[in-house]
This record gives structure tokens, sequence and C-alpha cells, in this order.
């Protein structure tokens, strides 16, 4: 039997040399899928569908036509809030149970150009607000590391898939850290590109001057290949980028971070972080270090405003993106006499998280309080840019945590809004700000009476459309990691 | 703080949710204790406002791209008559 490649690049090189099918690697996509089928990753599946796919890859290698297919054959887990063709877009919602795409997502066309195949549909909190996938419609997704806990969110779903092998790809979506945190929870690598790098045409609006849709893979250089992929300007999304996307993947291993200047940014490392991953940052730092980079104190000193510069911009964005669920044209409609009573009764299908989040975002933008809180809200909000663009004069990328601690059980923060809100603490300024992210594995926290070794996430993150530069750090980090 | 049960009744009005009595109280408290949160933001002097990340947004050319197969979008209906979407009676 032949050694079954593991990581998308060598699954996709494989295939396309003829030494594995798209079949195969989609019909072992489906058994692991089975195996971890108490994760709760996915909400639907399309067995026959990537069946019938991996064959017409198949088909396309055997003919001479797989050269240029960078995903030839690789099985990618899709969230439930980006649109794939003829099957459903649930948004982890029942308002969408019953709805069926009627078009792909061009970050999905584009996985299908490459050879990609979609093997289903993740699970997510409902309409990407959350931060533990607890707030899904059908019941939470759990930590492959222990079961009893979250996968985080709101990507949850994709990452624990990926996490648990079923796949080597995920697609997820960021509004406020929903890729990178859910990527540490679950010791997965979670990129957040810079804002309008990839089209977000048939990705469901949350918060439109902050959602991007990002990658996330067991290895930088995957995720790297992921990106690569969807990267690119759009004419259905008039916020994609125009910026060239250049080689995001290649060659990544050949970077060497000496000469480069990695910003240590002080309100990142203050109370409330967990000494394990404190120290994790610290053997990150001293690796580069050691490595020849040059490490530079930065301040941001607006950072530890993001959460409430995000809980203004982000639920003020919902609720209007959210007006749309009105039960006329398509989704679940409740039945009542006049139509008035039928939004009111429609919309009272939204979970509790989306409930809270339209009453913030309508009440931040209402009558009275709209510049005490929204307008003040942007005004910070481009002050916290400010700090990053101050920074970048200084340095190439900045090194941080991704989350202050790790993966916490299921239900712990359920009845507490706010504590759930500050989980984001460190993931949302690169959402507010724009720029690119990304979350690596960096070693496990110990393993104490309650509680296992659970992994830590650290985060570089860096100037616009700096991208192929982070990859490069974190392939050098990656391979300095404890879990190399 | 403080945000009152009217407050929250007339911003479910707005939002147009029907909220439960228990719903009311308990957003009663928690947009108080969020929107607590928020106003740490007030101390801060106010600069110019956030300009997009991207700002290099040209227009793509105005052509007519047809929608081949209406079907799906029709099935989506929660309630289609000759081509329209039919809701309850509006005005009396």
């Amino acid at each position: 039997m032949r050694h079954a490649p593991r990581t998308a690049v060598e699954l996709a090189a494989a295939v396309r040399a003829g030494n594995a099918t798209a079949a195969e690697a989609v019909g072992e996509a489906f058994l692991r899928i089975r195996q971890a089928d108490s994760l709760h990753a996915f909400l639907s599946l399309r067995e026959e569908a990537a069946r019938e796919e991996a064959a017409a890859v198949d088909r396309r290698i055997a003919a001479g036509e797989g050269d240029e297919l960078l995903l030839a054959g690789v099985p990618v887990a899709v969230k439930d809030n980006i649109a794939v063709a003829g099957g459903p877009t649930t948004c982890g919602s029942r308002l969408l149970q019953h709805y069926v795409s009627p078009f792909d997502a061009t970050a999905i066309a584009q996985l299908r150009a490459a050879g990609a195949i979609v093997v289903g549909k993740t699970n997510l909190d409902e309409f990407a607000m959350g931060s533990s996938t607890e707030n899904s419609a059908f019941g939470p997704t759990r930590n492959p590391h222990d079961p009893t806990r979250v996968a985080g969110g709101s990507s949850g779903g994709s990452v624990a898939a990926v996490a648990a092998g079923c796949v080597p790809l995920g697609l997820g979506s960021e509004t406020g850290g929903s890729v990178r945190q859910p990527a540490a929870f679950c010791g997965a690598v979670g990129v957040k590109p810079t804002y309008g790098r990839v089209s977000r045409f048939g990705l469901v609006a949350f918060g439109s001057s902050l959602d991007q849709i990002g990658t996330i893979g067991a290895t930088v250089d995957d995720a790297a290949l992921l990106l690569s992929v969807v990267a690119g300007p759009d004419p259905k999304d008039a916020t994609s980028a125009t910026e060239p996307v250049g080689d995001l993947a290649a060659g990544l291993e050949e970077a060497d971070p000496a000469g480069l200047r990695i910003g240590w940014p002080a309100e990142y490392f203050g109370a409330g972080l967990e000494p394990a991953i404190l120290a994790a940052c610290e053997a990150a730092r001293d690796r580069l270090a050691d490595a020849g980079a040059e490490i530079v104190d930065v301040s941001l000193p607006h950072s530890p405003y993001g959460i409430a510069v995000y809980y203004t911009v982000a639920i003020a964005e919902a609720s209007s993106n959210l007006a749309r669920y009105d039960g006329v044209r398509y989704g679940h409609r409740a039945t009542a006499a006049d139509l008035t009573s039928m939004y009111l009764k429609t919309r009272a299908a939204f979970g509790a998280e989306l409930k809270r989040r339209i009453m913030l975002g309508t009440y931040v933008l209402s009558a009275g309080y709209y510049e005490a809180f929204y307008g003040k809200g942007t005004a910070v909000r481009a002050r916290i840019r400010g700090d990053f663009e101050r920074a970048f004069e200084r340095v190439d990328a900045i090194l941080s945590p991704t989350t202050p601690t790790p993966a916490f059980p299921i239900g712990e923060k359920a009845d507490d809004p706010l504590a759930m809100y500050l989980n984001d603490v460190y993931t949302v300024s690169a959402n507010l700000a724009g720029i690119p992210a990304i979350s690596l594995p960096w070693g496990r926290t110990p393993a104490t009476a309650d509680r296992p070794a659970l992994p830590i996430g650290i985060q570089l993150m860096g100037p616009d459309f700096s991208e192929r530069r982070l990859f490069e750090v974190g392939r050098f980090l990656e391979r300095e990691s404890p879990d190399a | 703080m403080s945000v009152s049960s009217d407050d929250v009744r007339h911003i479910a009005r707005l939002a147009r949710l029907d909220l439960t009595d228990e719903e009311v109280e308990r957003f009663r408290l928690e947009l108080s204790t969020i929107l607590g949160y928020v106003e740490q933001l007030e101390a801060l002097e106010a600069g110019r406002a956030a300009e997009p990340a991207a700002p290099d947004h040209p227009l793509r050319s105005d052509a007519v791209e047809a929608w081949e197969d209406l079907t799906p979008l029709r099935e989506a209906a929660p309630d289609l008559v000759d081509g329209y979407f039919r809701v309850p009676r509006v005005i009396e």
C-alpha cells in the first residue's frame, strides 16, 4: 500500500504526478470525517458531488491537463457561511436551515478551478458571531485535543476538521479573530489575510468593514498554498484589492529571518495572559533572535481599546447586514396576519447571541447615540491603525500571543458575553486595522489536575499585503517549534 | 450605563425583534454591562474617522451578465405567486 500523502502540498503533487488519485484522497477524507464524527465539525457532507468532482479531476490529469492544478484532488472543508452552489449555506442558523445556495462564492470557484474538492460544510457560531462555535443552532463543535472543551470560533468546524486530520485544508472567515483563535485552540495554522485580499462574493456578510475569508492548514506551507489559490481581485466584490498577489507559497522554507526586525508589543503581554503562553512567545522570540533577527520593543497604545471599538463597529454593521433576514425572499418565514408581525416572528428565530448583537448594534446606531458609540468607535479605530502604521515603520512583523488562554470548557463562558468577547483581545486589532495576521501552533500548556496539555497559538501581524513575509517567518518558527 | 426596559422594547421594535418579557429583562442587564464597557472610549479624544484599509477600489465595467437559470432563486422564496413575493396584508 502506498504511503498516504499528509499535507496538501504533498497530496496535490502526488495527484498531479499520477502517484495518487483525487478519488482516493476524497474517499480517505470521508473515512476520517466519519471517524471524527463526535467532534461535530461538519454540518453537511457533499459525498456524491465530491466523488463526481474527484473523478473529473482524475480524468483531467489522465488527459494531461492537470499540470496547473495547484490543489489537485485536495479535500477542503468549507465554513457554512460561504456559498457552494446546489447545497446548504445554513450559517449555523435556523433562519437559513433549508436554504439552498444558487451560486458558488468566488473563493469556491477558485478552489474548483485549482482542482480542490469541497467535501462538506462546517459548523460555526450563528452567522459567524461568537468565539466558541457554541452559538451554532445545531450544537457546538468539540476540540480534538479535549472533547469537553470548545474548538474556538467562529470557524470552529473548519479548524477542528483540519486539526483532527479529516482534511488537509479548511476555509473560514474572520471578522475579529474567527480563524486565528480556533487555530490557536486546536493547534492549526490560521490565516487572516489583508482586508480585500480575498473576494467576499458569496461570503455571508457580518461586519462588512472587517470581514475577510481566511485559510486553515496543518502547516504554514498548506495554509499559504490555499491563500495563493483564493487571493486576488474580483469584479463581483468592489472591496477586493487589485494589489498583485505574487507567489505566496513557493520556497518559504528557504527564507532566513536574519536581519528581519520583529516587533515585541508591550500591550500584548499584560495581565490576563497565561504564563505558559507568555513563555511560548518568549521562546519563539528567542529562536528568531538566535537566527539573527532584531527584536524591537514596539508600542500599540490603543490596543487596550480594541474590544470596545470592535463591539461598536462590528455590532453596528451586523445589525444592518442582518436586516435582510425578513422572511420575504428566502430563508425561514413565520406565519403571521400582517407584515410587521411576520418580520417580528420570523426574526425571533435568531439565537440569543444574534439577538444580543442586533439589539446592541441597533442601540449604538439609534438617534442620540450614534456619535457617542459608532462615531467614537470609528475614530478610535483609525488610531489603532495609526499605531500599527507607526510600528511598521520600525519593524517587519509583530510577534504576540493569539489568545490569552488555551481552549476553555464548553459552557464556561456561555452566560457571560463580555468574558467571551474579551477572548478576542489579541486578534481584533488586526481586523480593525485591516492588516494580515497568522496564528501558528507553538507547543502546549503543561497538563494539570484539571486540564490536559492544550495547544498554544502564537501570532504574527504584518503591514498590508505582507502575507508572504508572515509565511516566511511562520515557516521558520514552525521548524523551530516544540511541535516540530 | 443603565438601559431601561422601555429602551430595550424601543430598540427591539426598531430591529423588528419579537422579545419575550424574560428576554427584555436579560437584554436590559446585558446591554447595560456591554455598553458600560464600551463607554471607556468616551475618555479618549476623537480623531479622524476610519479609512478603509484598501483604498484602491476601481469600479468594474458596467457589463450585463445574465443569470441563466432563475429556478433556484424562485425555489428559495417562501411564498412566490406569478413571479412575485407574496407577503401578508400591509394596509387594512
